[in-house]
């Protein structure tokens, strides 16, 4: 393998995992507080949307980024209260979520813009570029690792770096502060957290909250930096390969990111094998590497590759027992 | 379920449910005024859409019989204690088997001997596809709301590797399969009818609303007048007693779940054996979903499956009129009443209820008893 095609997956697999991270770490805040959150991808749909047409409306990437995040959070606190101030079903709630956006983006899109459900492009302006631009190719010159650190390192945009500081940035959140304690206990046992004298239910939030606007930072991650306008379904099953990588990574920073970079160089990689002849197997089959993070996940949950542990309260309301 | 309200059964089975979809059906109506539309002229233009026409009520019918279907099967799954929300992937698997039982053999034999073996072949796959993540979960312990997401995904991966690779015909541009031999036609309504005398107008749909109709009648004997059905419902309703009760609780996930996916897999014999005649991508599109929503408006009864089918069928039919009469409006308007619906009458009925209960406390002194 030469270096152009190295520099070429590495970037590719970076750009394809953002959106990916992001929405695995919302993922985590939900869970680890003992929401299940199958609504991910329904909440990036609708960040995506509200981006895509803020972006179109007002010319402004703090206003795009602003609504998708706001959106977002709204989606999960209407999930919040169905299922945390209420108690009802954590899954029904986040079904709806996905098809209450599958079928409102479109709608908004089609009454507002008129472009069978998609948004005008944004301005290039608007459009969030490169952070370094032309340091890539002011290293090009370097042998070897000129081209792999230039264009597959620091060819990228802002997002994608925040993508990778909140990685530890949530690790610590998560496993160094009082408030990622208070929240993995009442994922694990709320009944201690609260016979401690703290509420289940404002955490919950919290950590809803937290999920919203990193969900909302992923949908407008797909508007304002990988395409430039909002399409139709552009998610793509993205919330649910997010879910599966939360799931691979064991419910932790870490692991999750792992998995979404496996997630997102197989994407990559789909994309570059297609129609490619490899000795002794023959052509694979694009769709069988598609399916591979579902197929692993399965297999992972089934307990062939090690064990998933969820966190103990997951998808149980609280109620305090009288 | 929640101890804090308590409704009389005729409410619980008719008014909150109605409550629920005129909820979501407000809901709809504000988006629908918030871009401008006039709910009340979209309504009537829906009404007429669905009802107006013997064209109008065939196709509400025929969206209703696959809706049937993937309603029965999230309703059995959740008589058994599960939540199926991988019908999408049983209904592409079901059509799979249906195709390509109908590809193998539909040259050699007639009708009478192909049609049920497309069903059984539709069924079984449907089975056989939910049946793993049932397995999964009761034995490895992996959660079948995550499995069957990921199941849908592959399911679908799957139709298009063979579609693309192996089912389509030489030459051909377009990704779908050979045409199906003739006796591998289900019999259009109108042609049924008409070999009763009846004149009717040509549409999609055919005769498995007589399959899903038989379908729900099965379901309902099934559940509520066997052994093993009830043995299923004891295990739904609690794990722990079922199992003291010396019912193997492992065998009655695996036994609901593959149930549930048969009745998810039958939904290929609408579509491909009813209407297309041959294998081809998205012919599922979302249907499985809506079984959701279909399911919880019809409050997990086939009797009420049937009525919430032949409503969203209404919503499907009517929305796509009102799509192609009114500027501006898309049938997506349907999808996110759906989401609604699944909203309101699934995840906040506990927001509902109570309020419900509260209301019909002060109009009905005697009928209501305080949990």
């Amino acid at each position: 393998m030469d270096d152009t095609l190295i520099a070429a997956m590495l970037a590719s697999t970076l750009r394809v995992s953002t959106p990916l991270i992001l929405c695995a770490l919302a993922g985590m805040f939900s869970e680890r507080s003992g929401v299940v959150d199958i609504g991910l991808e329904g909440k990036m749909l609708f960040a995506a949307f509200a981006a895509g047409a803020a972006g179109a409306a007002y010319q402004s990437t703090a206003l795009a980024l602003g609504l998708g995040v706001l959106v977002a959070v709204a989606l999960s606190w209407m999930h919040g209260l169905a299922c945390v101030s209420h108690k009802g079903d954590q899954v029904v709630s986040g079904v709806a979520i996905n098809i209450i956006a599958a079928g409102m983006t479109v709608v908004l899109g089609i009454a507002w813009f008129s472009q069978g459900g998609q948004t005008p492009p944004v301005g290039s302006d608007v459009r969030i570029q490169a952070l370094f631009p032309g340091l890539p190719e002011a290293l090009y010159g370097i042998p070897l690792v000129g081209r792999i650190v230039g264009e597959g390192l620091l060819s990228h945009n802002a997002m994608v770096y925040l993508a990778l500081a909140l990685v530890p940035a949530c690790w610590w959140v998560l496993f160094r502060t009082r408030f990622g304690l208070r929240l993995r206990a009442v994922g694990e046992n709320p009944q201690m957290v609260d016979a401690a004298g703290v509420s289940v239910s404002r955490l919950r939030y919290a950590a809803l909250t937290i999920n919203g606007v990193l969900c909302g930072l992923a949908g407008a991650y797909l508007v304002l930096a990988q395409s430039a306008n909002f399409s139709a379904n552009m998610t793509a099953g993205r919330g649910f390969m997010a879910l599966a990588a939360l799931i691979f990574g064991r419910w932790h920073p870490v692991g999750a990111f792992w998995a979404c970079l496996l997630f997102g160089f197989l994407d990559a990689a789909a994309i570059r094998l297609q129609g490619v002849q490899i000795s002794g197997f023959g052509e694979v089959p694009v769709q069988f590497i598609q399916a591979l993070p579902y197929v692993l996940t399965v297999v992972l949950l089934a307990g062939f590759i090690g064990k998933a542990v969820a966190p103990q309260a997951l998808g149980r309301p609280y109620s305090k027992e009288r | 379920m929640n101890a804090n309200y308590a409704l009389p059964r005729w409410a619980d089975l008719v008014l909150l449910p109605a409550v629920c979809l005129l909820v979501a059906l407000l809901a709809a109506a504000g988006v629908v005024a918030m871009v401008g539309q006039d709910p009340v002229e979209v309504i009537s233009v829906l009404v007429q859409g669905a009802f107006g026409s013997q064209r109008g009520i065939s196709y509400t019918l025929y969206y209703a019989t696959t809706f049937i279907f993937t309603g029965l099967a999230v309703a059995v799954a959740f008589h058994g204690g599960l939540f199926n929300i991988g019908g999408e992937g049983q209904a592409i698997l079901g059509g799979l088997g249906t195709g390509l039982m109908a590809l193998w053999l539909s040259h050699a034999l007639p009708a009478w001997m192909m049609l049920p073996l497309m069903v059984l072949s539709g069924a079984l796959f449907g089975a056989a596809w939910a049946a793993v993540p049932a397995y999964l979960q009761a034995y490895r312990g992996s959660h079948v709301v995550i499995t069957t997401i990921m199941f849908n995904f592959i399911a679908s991966s799957l139709l298009v590797y063979l579609l693309v690779n192996h089912l389509r015909p030489a030459g051909s541009m377009s990704v779908e399969s050979a045409a199906f031999a003739a006796s591998a036609k289900l019999p259009g309504m109108h042609e049924a009818l008409a070999a009763i005398g009846i004149e009717w107008d040509a549409s999609p749909l055919n005769m498995s609303l007589i399959l899903a109709l038989l379908a729900s009648a099965g379901v309902y004997l099934f559940l509520w007048r066997t052994r093993a059905g009830y043995r299923l419902r004891a295990v739904g309703s609690s794990q722990s007693a079922a199992e003291y009760a010396g019912i193997n609780v492992r065998h009655q996930i695996v036994i609901a779940m593959a149930i549930s996916g048969a009745l998810a897999g039958m939904v290929g014999m609408n579509e491909i054996a009813g209407v297309n005649g041959k294998l081809l991508l998205e012919f599922v599109s979302g249907a499985g979903f809506t079984g959701i929503a279909v399911a919880l408006m019809g409050r997990n009864h086939p009797v009420g499956i049937i009525f919430a089918s032949v409503l969203f069928g209404a919503l499907f039919q009517g929305g796509a009129e009102v799509a192609f009469e009114v500027s501006g409006f898309s049938r997506e308007m349907v999808v996110m009443l759906q989401g609604f619906i699944v909203l309101f009458s699934g995840a906040m009925v506990y927001v509902i209820a109570p309020m419900l209960a509260w209301v019909l406390s002060k109009f009905v002194k005697s009928g209501v008893q305080h949990g």
